[in-house]
């Protein structure tokens, strides 16, 4: 499903090299975590797999389901089954969340040539995810994450992604400023998306996001590389002894 | 006192003169209106048109703007009106009553007359009311009315308009559109007096539409608002490409009143928006709103002066601007303050999104204020559409072009919301969509 092939890239303003070379593949029904130090480039990649143009790719390839996404907008890739939960879910005033989720379902059944839903078809999805997640039909008529708590922003995300139904999910950080019982409410909510068909690439400092999120690969991102692949067992590990054994201390 | 110095005319200074001369013989008004008319003409030949080195327009020099001046526009011709009006129709199937003013005159044939007189308003056609012992003092300004160019033109060449006369007392089952209508080309110089009675309340809809070809449309609505009166104006300044929209609100607000207003500019290629609000008793409150749009070389320019000359007044203004291509907005708002006005409550703000590199914003917020125990406020802001924001949006799959609408109507809707006019919101919001969709 997801291809990254030698993938160089640095910051658009003042060229800071930030991803030095990675490779990765991601097939379908596969969750894969990506741990790594502070500045290791883990929301730089996210980023970049969203078209965020900020960044510069110099060298390397990302192909999603075989087309190259670097040459893709940023909305074409949403159509395309991209999803991106942000780190900071951003706060849009004046527009309404019940009306940013229609328009976004739209805009991406148009770019895909569905129909429009109809408004009772819409309303029944919302109010079934929103349910699952705990969010209220309050929360729902306020401004896009205006004056949401870290919680409720996180939720909405979730509640984005399984309305959006995507095929390829990226989480940056999804776990940050959440207390045990939103982690829970949220990994539920991922977990539950979890199939055959839908892979997904869960950005984490912490062990802890994984005991709920169970991944089936974890890499170790350093410097703009992956230095280290393995199992979840990799991230227990980690947990106990810290990323020093994978980044070059003489740096 | 003042030695004054013969102008050169410019090209429409001089057609406005020699408009003036063919047009004095047919314009309504007894002698003492042609008197007022004489006088006003005077002052444009002395001073020509109002200019960028007159500090109130400073940044809509209308004497470099106007390269001619078209005659006035002859009668409608009544067959054309019903599909004119059919076509430009700005608030759909809003139930309202409807007073139709065609290039320049009152159309009673096309006016809901008869069903506004039942609910106790009487509407009566300015053209005629000139010419009566009356003419005169209707035509006047209030002392309090800045002596400005474009008033001074209207009087000079006011073909007609309406006067509207509230009961005391009257609150009407639904809102009037009072429709300005360009059937054919050439310039409307039109006059409104609304008067609000005692406790009454109005709400009025001000559309402008037609092909106003290259003639200037000159409106002053003159607002007489009684004691306990309220009165909710929206105004939609739509127009082609050429038009030229001078538009005037004079407001006189009893004690216990309140007057709201939205001054919706869209479209034109000069358009002026001014208002003037005089509070003359206590515990009243205006609340003046602003939605600015212009594109392509457009010019859209909001500027009021609210007057606290007594205590105990509440005025709020918050202005809109929207601006892409190579358009210019200003805003010019003023607050006075009078020595003994005190407990006055005056907050202004004036926002501006800019949409291109080429467009152009002047925010100028002032606040006068002698009186010393009053809150007053004032501020003003431009910046882009936020990339973050945008970026967001289109992540979720949202298209580059309806992601701006999105942010664009939402920075608009702020002031839309605030005004709080429920049945006419989602039509304002129509109208911007449609604007955004031709940009």
């Amino acid at each position: 499903m997801l291809e990254i092939k030698n993938l160089h890239a640095r910051i658009a303003e003042d060229e800071t090299e930030i991803l030095n070379g990675i490779n990765l593949t991601v097939n379908p029904g596969e969750v894969h975590a990506i741990m790594g130090p502070n500045g290791s480039g883990k929301s730089t990649l996210s980023y970049i797999l969203a078209g965020k143009d900020d960044y510069e790719v110099t060298e390397g390839e990302i192909l999603f389901n075989g087309e190259n996404m670097l040459e893709m907008e940023p909305d074409e890739r949403a159509a395309a089954g991209m999803f991106l939960a942000f780190q900071y879910p951003i706060e849009i005033p004046g527009v309404a969340t019940m009306e940013f989720l229609k328009t976004a379902m739209n805009a991406q059944r148009k770019a895909r040539g569905e129909e429009q839903l109809s408004i009772p078809d819409f309303m029944k999805r919302v109010k079934a995810a929103a349910s699952h997640l705990n969010v209220s039909m309050d929360m729902l008529k306020r401004p896009l994450n205006v004056g949401f708590s870290g919680g409720e922003k996180k939720r909405a995300e979730i509640l984005q992604m399984s309305l959006l139904e995507p095929k390829l999910c990226v989480l940056d950080e999804t776990d940050s400023g959440l207390d045990i019982d939103a982690l829970r409410i949220v990994s539920e909510g991922v977990n539950k998306l979890r199939s055959p068909e839908r892979a997904m690439v869960v950005i984490t400092h912490y062990q802890r996001l994984l005991d709920h999120i169970v991944p089936d690969v974890v890499h170790v991102l350093s410097k703009g590389r992956i230095v280290k692949t393995g199992d979840k067992d990799l991230a227990l590990e980690l947990e106990k002894n810290g990323y020093a054994d994978y980044v070059d201390t003489a740096a | 006192m003042n030695v004054s110095v013969p102008i050169n005319h410019t090209q429409a200074e001089s057609d406005l003169i020699d408009r003036f001369e063919d047009a004095r013989a047919g314009l309504p008004g007894s002698v003492a209106v042609a008197a007022l008319r004489e006088a006003a003409i005077s002052q444009l030949r002395e001073r020509g048109l109002p200019h960028r080195r007159v500090e109130e327009y400073k940044y809509s020099d209308l004497r470099a703007f106007l390269k001619s001046a078209a005659p006035l526009a002859a009668a409608a011709q009544e067959e054309k009106l019903e599909s004119l009006l059919k076509d430009q129709n700005a608030f759909g199937d809003l139930d309202r009553y409807r007073i139709v003013v065609a290039n320049g005159s009152f159309l009673d044939s096309h006016s809901d007359v008869e069903d506004l007189a039942r609910e106790g308003v009487v509407v009566s056609n300015m053209g005629d009311a000139l010419v009566g012992e009356t003419g005169a003092q209707l035509l006047a300004m209030p002392k309090t009315a800045p002596n400005d160019g474009v008033i001074q033109l209207n009087t000079a060449f006011v073909q007609g308009g309406v006067v509207i006369d509230v009961r005391e007392g009257v609150e009407l089952s639904k809102p009037i559109e009072l429709v300005q209508l360009a059937a054919s080309a050439g310039a409307q110089a039109v006059r409104h007096r609304i008067s609000i009675g005692k406790g009454a309340k109005l709400r009025l809809l001000e559309t402008f539409v037609g092909n106003a070809g290259d003639g200037e449309l000159n409106t002053v609505f003159d607002y007489d608002i009684a004691d306990g009166a309220n009165l909710a104006s929206t105004r939609l300044i739509t127009g082609s490409i050429s038009a030229t929209r001078l538009i005037t609100s004079i407001a006189t607000i009893g004690a216990d009143a309140e007057f709201k207003s939205l001054g919706f500019i869209a479209g034109p290629r000069f358009a002026r928006n001014q208002q003037f609000i005089n509070f003359t008793g206590e515990n009243s409150e205006a609340k003046i709103y602003g939605v600015n749009m212009a594109g392509g070389e457009d010019l859209a320019d909001q500027t009021l002066i609210v007057d606290h000359a007594v205590p105990h007044c509440n005025s709020r203004e918050f202005f809109k601007t929207v601006l892409d291509g190579r358009s210019k907005g200003v805003y010019q708002g003023r607050i006075n303050v009078a020595p003994h006005a005190q407990k006055t409550d005056g907050e202004m703000m004036t926002q501006a999104l800019l949409l291109s590199e080429g467009a152009e914003m002047a925010n100028k917020p002032e606040l006068e204020i002698f009186a010393d125990d009053v809150i007053c406020a004032h501020g003003a802001t431009s910046g882009q559409i936020d990339e973050d924001l945008l970026f967001y949006l289109r992540a979720r799959g949202i298209p580059e072009d309806e992601a701006k609408t999105l942010l664009v109507l939402a920075f608009l809707s702020e002031a839309i919301e605030e005004y709080d006019e429920e049945d006419v919101t989602d039509r304002l919001e129509e109208r911007v969509r449609e604007w955004l969709a031709g940009h």
